[in-house]
């Protein structure tokens, strides 16, 4: 593998990881991430919408004309979007059914569009997947990680499995809307200082 | 890699390739459709069987799924479908399919099994749109607990706040009222029913 492509496929994992760094796609960010597994499911939905819009965006820029691309990509999108919501419902239902409206929304996620804007309408083909797959990697670990963190302090289990048993007080307040913003402040304060202060 | 001459945006290129690329989406999304419509209906049904079987407590011996039938609530408005659990012929407890329209995030339908007394044995929510981690709550066993054993037609069959006696899913009093707005329909449609037998 040559130096761009390595680029191209690290990129979206830390340096320009899309929710830590560039701040993008904060609805779903926030929204799903009240468990661990909620962010890993909506992470790799995610992961494959972009690859599969990558490739099409790729495959077709020269036939579209540049006044009309916005809304040729947003349809490209949204059929992406719907076939990987019918598929999940018919072969992965109890993971369809705990994301629930989070998947038809992938459509508007400022990633799918930004990457084929910014990446898919300018380079080939395997560089556009090797950017989808380090992007959408990118956005599954910082989601899960953040699903970890709320999961953790909410709900007092882990990926699920509860260590401090059914009765007790936790911090509820992790696992609703204001918890959402705090614990994604406290790991973008953690990266910075940890992640990006050793350049 | 050599630069590649884009398409003029000329108004007929535009309309074309605007049309091609829909035309294309809708075939293949018609094609995806086609072919998960039959899984898709068969994990609704096996969730609606297993639902079924999780809110019936006494023993039966038939198969309720295919012996349904449709009860109407009593203002005629709308219809739910009734499942008989039977032990040697004889009915031993209800399912209802029933549904809330006042939910957080829309339709919430859910299946309440009751006592022929109308006493509540359990219920499961099968299909909603709560927001995850809250009012997806609503099939947690410590909020679910609270409704066996209650009969809507004797207790105050409302949340806390409203002056009842079911403590509501923190931070999701709208989602718990849901349930509690469609287990009231069913009880409704189930006493008219009994009644008019």
């Amino acid at each position: 593998m040559d130096k761009t492509s390595f680029n191209n496929l690290t990129r979206g994992i830390i340096r320009e990881n899309p929710t830590f760094v560039m701040l993008l796609g904060m609805c779903p960010t926030l929204g799903v991430t009240t468990s661990a597994v909620n962010g890993l499911g909506m992470g790799i939905a995610t992961l494959f919408v972009l690859i599969l819009s990558n490739i099409a965006i790729s495959a077709v820029k020269s036939l579209i004309p540049d006044m009309v691309r916005i809304p040729c990509y947003i349809v490209i999108i949204a059929s992406f979007v719907t076939v990987v919501d019918l598929l999940m419902a018919a072969y992965l239902p109890a993971l369809h059914a705990r994301l629930g409206i989070f998947i038809p929304l992938i459509v508007v996620n400022c990633i799918i569009l930004g990457r084929a804007e910014a990446f898919a309408s300018k380079n080939n083909i395997i560089q556009s997947i090797y950017d989808a797959v380090g992007m959408g990697i990118g956005f599954t670990l910082s989601l899960t990680l953040l699903g970890t963190v709320r999961e953790m302090l909410g709900s007092g289990s882990f990926f699920g499995w509860s260590f401090v048993g059914e009765e007790a007080d936790t911090l509820l307040l992790f696992i609703m809307p204001p918890g959402a913003f705090l614990a994604l402040a406290g790991l973008i304060m953690l990266f910075n200082k940890f992640i990006k202060g050793e350049k | 890699m050599t630069k590649q001459k884009k398409m003029p945006s000329t108004l007929a290129n535009m309309v074309i390739v605007l049309v091609i690329v829909a035309g294309l989406s809708a075939l293949v999304l018609g094609f995806v459709h086609q072919i998960t419509l039959k899984p898709i209906k068969e994990a609704k049904n096996a969730k609606e069987l297993e639902a079924i079987t999780d809110v019936i407590y006494t023993e039966f011996d038939n198969n309720p799924f295919e012996e349904k039938t449709i009860i109407t609530t009593p203002d005629n408005r709308y219809k739910l479908r009734l499942y008989p659990a039977r032990k040697d012929g004889k009915i031993t407890s209800v399912a209802i399919k029933t549904f809330s329209n006042k939910a957080f995030g829309g339709k919430m339908e859910l299946i309440v099994g009751f006592f022929l007394d109308g006493t509540i044995s359990g219920y499961k929510v099968i299909q909603h749109s709560e927001t995850p981690g809250l009012g997806s709550k609503v099939n947690d066993r410590k909020f679910h607990d609270q409704f066996q054993g209650i009969n809507p037609g004797k207790n105050i069959f409302k949340v806390k706040q409203d002056g009842g006696e079911i403590d509501a899913v923190t931070a999701a009093t709208i989602s718990s009222r849901a349930v509690i707005d469609a287990i009231q329909r069913a009880f409704n449609a189930y006493s008219k029913f009994n009644t008019g037998n």
